[in-house]
């Protein structure tokens, strides 16, 4: 599988307050939700993302809250792989659960700049910056979690 | 080569004889929990399920604590949806308004969580319960929905952080500054992916409540869980409160440790965490500058249990919350609400200008009871100060201890108890 995108750059503990602040966890419909994707770090977002962009970001990114309503949100806003130096564990966990790609590469994650224009192979773990033409090469999943992130999610998976 | 206390529980609710740090697993699970923001979700993640039926209707605990009273119309439909689930599944721990409380100061109580337990919980701070010698981890709704499907989870086994402890707190001093501590001087990824596992003869000296509000906050280092030893202290609760039988593991001698800190009681003082990270600590004779406060918090999972109101009440005994100062005491369930009416504590707290409410998470997370306008400050006793937690994105948390936040709201600026 590949993708190819624009890139969001965030910085170190991104966290999931400010991915989707708790005041909006009592909405249930999941486009209505994804409108308040980022909002307290950058009210902008949502109306400059486009489906397929990646987002990069710094160490411990999704840090805090459970809430899966984090990388839903992301996902249902068009963002098609997170790349951070490290991802929060939970955070980690729930992306894998509801198939959103992540890799962790933190080459990538310090040198790739906002507005690059990166592609992903999620097979082979290689990121490679089309504005540079630097490639880097991202922890691979192992294959357990690569059988649920194929699945599309935990739910599929354990369905199969 | 030998196993950590964490990895003893695993190998054991794997069905292993051992494992070792790195490898995945699948776990068997003693109890399942959500609560009423993350339930709704699971709930729907669950109808995706070929067998939609429960593992078991007796390991699954759901809370609804988060926005209730139910703040408004999407909470009120979010709660209706579990309580019929609930119904539909015939769950026998369904806590609603008037049993509930704050989750991780409900469910020790109630003794659904004993030592030796596989817990996970669809809220972060279910790793509270490592303080009585469970392994125990946050997780998010589509693991919770798998959980209560199959009784089951996977997990990657964690390397683990050693804290021995040693020498006994101050006065003044309590678990929230213990923890403050070590996130201050580990960082807010400091575990990341790892055990917090607490050792030494220290541990004796910290109450059960002391314990919990440590093993609550491992997550804001990035730990998997946090876990203490069993001990006389442990066991005596256990006693109290234990609905099912317990089993107590020790870490073997030769257990590995990525890194092993020596943290002597005696030397730690009250410790506030500025904003916007739980790791942007400072010891309270470190604090030069005056800050005024606008609100000061008591409750929360992290120190909403009847040790921290009767230090709060403590201090503010016979005293006034300072003028322009909103002072929320939150006790963290109806059980330690009756007992703080019963010792007179509330009454302490109404004298001074203080409010008592119902048991709720509120305003910890910015949801109600105590939301801040921009630019405001709070000192709260509560586990995150990361930006717009508790309101508008341009306030301010302080995290610090019970007596702290009362000593603070008496005071009006942030401030240690005399």
């Amino acid at each position: 599988m590949n993708v190819k995108g624009t890139v969001f750059k965030f910085g170190d503990n991104v966290d999931t307050d400010v991915i989707i602040p708790a005041r909006h966890l009592n909405i249930m419909d999941r486009t209505e939700l994804a409108t308040h994707c980022m909002e307290d770090i950058d009210k902008t977002f949502v109306s400059r993302v486009k489906k397929g962009d990646i987002m990069v970001a710094g160490r411990n990114f999704g840090c805090g809250s459970s809430r899966e309503h984090a990388p839903q949100v992301i996902k249902d806003s068009g963002i098609s792989c997170v790349i951070a130096k490290t991802f929060a564990r939970i955070f980690y966990r729930n992306a894998i659960n509801i198939g959103l790609p992540i890799i962790e590469c933190p080459e990538a994650a310090e040198a790739i700049e906002d507005g690059h224009e990166v592609s992903v192979d999620f097979d082979s773990g290689r990121i490679t910056d089309e504005t540079t033409g630097t490639s880097y090469e991202g922890q691979a999943f192992p294959e357990f979690m690569q059988k649920i992130i194929k699945a599309e999610g935990l739910v599929n998976y354990i369905n199969s | 080569m030998g196993m950590t206390m964490t990895q003893k529980i695993l190998a054991a609710h794997a069905g292993k004889e051992s494992v070792t740090a790195g490898e995945l697993i699948e776990a068997r699970l003693d109890l399942v929990l959500g609560n009423d923001i993350t339930t709704p979700v699971a709930i729907r993640e669950m109808g995706r399920f070929n067998d939609q039926s429960v593992f078991d209707k007796d390991r699954i605990a759901l809370v609804m604590d988060h926005f209730t009273p139910n703040k408004d119309i999407k909470s009120a439909e979010n709660c209706k949806c579990v309580r019929e689930f609930a119904a539909a599944h015939e769950i026998s721990n369904y806590f609603d308004v008037g049993k509930m409380g704050i989750e991780h100061a409900l469910l020790p109580e109630q003794g659904l969580t004993v030592a030796g337990d596989c817990i996970i919980g669809a809220d972060s701070h279910t790793c509270t319960y490592g303080a009585l010698g469970a392994f125990s981890t946050g997780v998010g709704s589509t693991d919770m929905a798998a959980g209560m499907a199959t009784g089951k989870a996977w997990f990657k086994v964690p390397s683990a952080i050693k804290f021995n402890l040693r020498g006994k707190p101050k006065k003044w001093v309590s678990g929230k500054d213990v923890i403050l501590h070590i996130i201050g001087m580990i960082g807010v990824d400091g575990a990341l992916y790892q055990s917090m596992e607490f050792a030494g003869e220290g541990v004796k000296e910290l109450s059960m409540d002391d314990r919990f509000t440590i093993a609550n906050m491992a997550i804001e280092a990035g730990g998997k869980n946090g876990i203490f030893p069993v001990d006389e202290k442990t066991v005596e609760y256990l006693k109290e409160h234990g609905k099912r039988p317990y089993t107590a593991y020790e870490a073997d001698e030769d257990a590995e440790y990525t890194a092993v800190y020596d943290i002597d009681l005696s030397e730690l003082e009250p410790t506030v965490a500025f904003p916007h990270l739980p790791e942007n600590t400072k010891k309270m004779s470190e604090i030069t500058e005056h800050i005024n406060i606008d609100q000061s918090v008591i409750g929360s999972c992290t120190n909403g249990r009847i040790s921290d109101l009767r230090a709060a009440a403590q201090v503010m005994r016979g005293k006034k919350v300072a003028d322009n100062v909103r002072c929320i005491v939150i006790p963290g369930t109806q059980a330690i609400y009756l007992q703080a009416i019963e010792e007179g504590l509330v009454a302490d707290f109404i004298k001074a200008g203080a409010i008592v409410t119902a048991p709720t998470c509120g305003p910890c997370l910015g949801g109600h009871t105590g939301v801040l306008a921009a630019g405001e400050k709070a000192i709260s006793t509560t586990n995150r100060n990361f930006v717009g937690r508790m309101g508008h994105v341009d306030s301010e948390v302080y995290l610090a201890s019970p007596a702290v936040a009362a000593a603070s709201a008496i005071a009006g600026y942030i401030t240690a108890p005399n």
